[in-house]
């Protein structure tokens, strides 16, 4: 098995290494998997060690305290969206965010009230 | 636990809805230009396996990826109300980006598949894979300046869709154009979603 060093001595890998160095070098998070479209809320719990957490997390804290969806927080802070996965997976089991999917997971359909919503919102722009 | 900050940001009781809409079709086709038109562009880079390019591996099921290298994504952004959000993920043609689709697919409202008359053979495999996963899309067949214009009816036949899917000329350059396109688009998902299962896809 390639030692995590290994992985990441690839010339081509160059532009790689900085982003995921800020995640030790983890390319999957933990916990359950959430949608690029799934929304983010801080939830006003505090971290008992801050030193646990980089910049970036603090970050993507900021953006958090209004509800904010990954790919707007991916977007915002300028990071790939698999780096800023790994921040929020890290940042949801300190307990400092919450991550809502977007469609109910059992019915992963959009209803026909938010569908009419849109196109009344789409003629109107 | 998570309550309270509901309330702290002033927004007790509303769910934040996010949409997702996949534009799809070949290199070069506008989809860029379509997301410029009618959204507020927003950068967004993901990342892509770095396999060997142009070798074709027969089965990499099981093989740890060796790295990933980053690519941009065309993203947009149009907000609907202040609670409803429709996000536009221009999905890139080649092959080698399809593991983004599958996640972009999941839960998505529905696709547009981005053509160009004069290379149509390159939404064969969007088409393809929507149809394979029961994901409404339409098609716009952006008019390019100089292209010929083709009817409707001979794209349908070329394409080999069925009758009651829509196919729409657009100027992808245009706000209206592109407005028109989404709004095909979703009343196309409302009417599919008025029909009875047994009858997809016959």
């Amino acid at each position: 098995m390639p030692s995590n060093d290994e992985r990441w001595l690839d010339a081509e890998a160059g532009p790689v290494v900085r982003p995921y160095a800020l995640t030790q070098g983890r390319t999957r998070h933990a916990g359950e998997a959430f949608d690029l479209v799934a929304t983010v809320t801080t939830t006003g719990g505090r971290v008992a060690d801050p030193g646990a957490l980089a910049p970036e997390h603090i970050s993507v804290l900021q953006l958090a305290r209004v509800p904010t969806t990954v790919v707007d927080i991916a977007s915002d802070v300028d990071l790939p969206l698999g780096v800023v996965r790994i921040l929020l997976a890290d940042l949801r089991e300190l307990g400092l965010v919450a991550i809502q999917a977007p469609v109910p997971a059992q019915t992963r359909q959009i209803d026909r009230n938010t569908l009419r919503e849109v196109l009344h919102g789409l003629r109107a722009l | 636990m998570a309550y309270g900050h509901y309330d702290a940001a002033g927004m007790a009781g509303r769910r934040h809805r996010a949409i997702k809409i996949l534009l799809a079709g070949g290199f070069g086709v506008g989809k860029t230009t379509l997301v410029g038109a009618v959204s507020e562009i927003k950068p967004l880079r993901t990342e892509e396996p770095l396999t060997e390019r142009g070798a074709r591996t027969d089965n990499i099921a099981g093989v740890e990826r060796k790295t990933t290298t980053t690519v941009a994504m065309d993203f947009g952004r149009i907000t609907l109300r202040e609670d409803l959000v429709l996000y536009l993920f221009g999905t890139p043609g080649q092959e080698r980006f399809w593991f983004m689709w599958d996640e972009l697919a999941l839960g998505a409202l529905g696709a547009i598949v981005l053509a160009d008359t004069r290379r149509l053979a390159d939404c064969f495999p969007a088409i393809d894979y929507f149809e394979r996963r029961d994901i409404p899309f339409i098609i716009a067949l952006n008019c390019f300046a100089g292209a010929r214009r083709y009817a409707a009816d001979d794209v349908r036949v070329a394409l080999d869709l069925d009758r009651g899917l829509p196919i729409v000329m657009c100027d992808a350059r245009s706000k209206e154009s592109a407005k028109e396109v989404l709004i095909t688009l979703v009343e196309h998902v409302l009417s599919v979603a008025d029909e009875p299962l047994s009858s997809s896809g016959i």
